[in-house]
């Protein structure tokens, strides 16, 4: 469905400085994959939808969009592509309906099937309500829940969502995940997604990629990165007494790292903390150390990006620079 | 839970339509055109701008310069106020498409099989509809009191206009797009053209009366050949120098409106 070798995007920014904002990634998204595309602002996320979409041209590189390459057959790219930005599809000057309406007409419906395709998409996004109302009179959430429909009035094979959930509070962005979902399975989409939510590309995304200073620097399932990348943490509490004998056992573990003792408690970073877990605490009894409580913390996409480049996530929003 | 609906449109990427030109500045000529359609009392104020303007400075030109115009004032000044109001509506309209960048609507529109060209000229000629409206009003009010109608004339006038406006419009697209990482800048570079351009074509008040030097520069004005010509058509002349000066600035200006305008539009996604 996508595939891109060495896509580069510079911008001049000025005579002496020019903004390396995409420097090569190379990526292949098969048919139905729901890919996250996750990096801090100013990773280049964004930019390299820019490219996918034919909003701007690669400096260097392809990228092959539904079976067309962006520079060279754009049209070919729009007429099988749905988008939705950062930014609401429809004017805040149009009333919602009419605007969906006329999304049907681009794409080539006549009015009457514009008119059916629109009425069913207020349907399933439940916006028939509002057809009537001013897009600048909705809330945040029903605008862009109208933004979504905008994208899929033309039923395209692959849609683009740039940060489709930024400033929804948590209700509306798990309603707005919810059609979102369900759209896809009705129509078999390939959906590619940029987020800076780390929670929401771990529980939505069946792949990660990781982005970072323009590059890709890891790519795969949640599961499989934060197995990979992170690890479990496991955290037993036992009488001071016995914690560093604890934790020599904890160093024993097959792949254990970052074994911390500190009061009562000791805590180890293992690939698969649930079946290490009894291993541990098998261990402890056989050499006579009772374990009073353990737990088994998962790690997050955040332990995974703190792993690959030592910054966190969560603390970039501060000193990144806006997404280009 | 909504039950949702199986699509009933299919919408097979073949059997869309091959992308006809016209059909896309058609569509998105509509599309501008639907929240005037849809705000009544938003076109029922702009209609009648002209004819405000009209009725306060109609009687202090007829007072103060009656004389010196040579006969009927209102025949010299409907005309310009004709000019006028394609000139502040077609100028101004770049900012309906900053708006439009700012909110995302346009992006959503670059994304789509739609022409960057269609986008710029469908944008260019929406704004001659409320034109033709505003000058039919005033049209329709002045002729009873003391304007004569020469309807031939009128329309060519009109025709005139509506090519002198859409190169305007098209610059004042340009012009959005160049300035909109910095939106104020357009309302500042549009008031430093508007108002030179204007008082320098004799619009509101003759230039014969002037100095010399306002005269000469008004021969490098497009606009005082559009605002020359179009008193000549509403005076029932066609065929004359004037109107021929005034199609050659109206025509020079649509073609370099719209070549500027097109090559803006084509990199307004950068």
């Amino acid at each position: 469905m996508i595939s891109t070798r060495e896509l580069t995007k510079d911008f001049v920014v000025s005579r002496t400085e020019t903004v390396h904002a995409v420097r090569g990634i190379s990526l292949d998204v098969e048919p139905g994959e729901l890919v996250a595309v996750l990096g801090p602002n100013g990773a280049g996320k964004t930019t390299t939808l820019r490219m996918l979409t034919t909003l701007i041209t690669p400096t260097a590189g392809t990228a092959t969009v539904a079976g067309y390459d962006v520079t060279e057959h754009p049209s070919q790219v729009r007429r099988r592509i749905g988008y939705v930005g950062q930014g609401n599809g429809a004017g805040h000057n149009q009333r919602a309906g009419d605007e969906l309406i006329g999304q049907g007409v681009i794409y080539g419906l006549d009015r009457r099937a514009a008119r059916r395709r629109t009425a069913e998409l207020l349907d399933a996004l439940e916006l028939t309500e509002l057809a009537r109302r001013k897009v600048s009179e909705l809330s945040g959430g029903q605008r862009r829940r109208l933004d979504v429909a905008m994208g899929l009035v033309h039923a395209p094979s692959l849609l683009f969502l740039d940060e489709p959930s930024t400033g929804l509070d948590p209700q509306n962005r798990a309603n707005l995940w919810d059609h979102i979902l369900r759209m896809r399975e009705q129509y078999a989409m390939t959906i590619v997604l940029t987020t800076h939510y780390l929670d929401e590309a771990d529980s939505m995304a069946e792949r990660v990629v990781v982005v970072d200073n323009g590059q890709v620097i890891a790519d795969d399932t949640a599961e499989a990165l934060k197995t990979k990348l992170a690890g479990d943490r496991l955290a037993l509490t036992v009488a001071p007494s016995n914690l560093s004998r604890l934790a020599e056992l904890a160093g024993k573990l097959p792949g254990a790292k970052e074994v911390v003792a500190v009061g009562d408690e000791v805590s180890v970073r293992v690939a698969d903390g649930p079946a290490a877990l009894p291993e541990l605490i098998t261990a402890a009894q056989q050499n006579g150390v009772p374990v009073a409580a353990a737990q088994v913390h998962r790690p997050t996409l955040d332990d995974v990006f703190l792993n690959l480049t030592g910054r966190s996530l969560r603390e970039d929003n501060s000193n990144g620079k806006a997404a280009a | 839970m909504t039950i949702l609906t199986v699509p009933t449109v299919d919408l097979a990427v073949d059997q869309q339509p091959r992308r006809n030109f016209a059909r896309d500045v058609r569509i998105v000529m509509a599309r501008e055109l639907k929240p005037v359609l849809r705000d009544p009392f938003s076109l029922l104020f702009g209609m009648i701008q002209p004819l405000v303007f009209l009725g306060l400075f109609g009687p202090l030109l007829s007072g103060s310069m009656g004389g010196s115009l040579g006969g009927n004032v209102w025949q010299w000044f409907v005309p310009a106020i004709l000019v006028m109001t394609t000139l502040f509506g077609t100028s101004t309209t770049g900012a309906n498409l900053l708006f439009e960048f700012q909110t995302g609507a346009h992006e959503r529109m670059l994304v789509t099989p739609l022409s960057r060209s269609s986008l710029l000229i469908g944008r260019a000629l929406k704004e001659m509809v409320p034109l033709f409206g505003q000058a039919i009003i005033v049209i329709a009010v002045m002729t009873p009191f003391a304007f004569d109608l020469h309807v031939g004339g009128a329309l060519v006038g009109l025709a005139l206009l509506a090519v002198f406006g859409v190169g305007l419009g098209s610059f004042s697209y340009a012009l959005a797009i160049a300035v909109r990482k910095q939106d104020w800048m357009f309302w500042m570079v549009q008031q430093t053209f508007l108002f030179p351009l204007m008082i320098l074509s004799g619009m509101l008040l003759p230039l014969e009366s002037g100095p010399g030097w306002m005269k000469v520069a008004a021969k490098f004005n497009p606009l005082s050949y559009v605002v020359d010509a179009e008193r000549t058509l509403f005076s029932g002349d066609v065929f004359s120098s004037p109107v021929l000066w005034g199609g050659i600035a109206a025509v020079v200006t649509a073609v370099l409106g719209l070549t500027v305008g097109i090559r803006a539009m084509l990199r307004s996604a950068d």
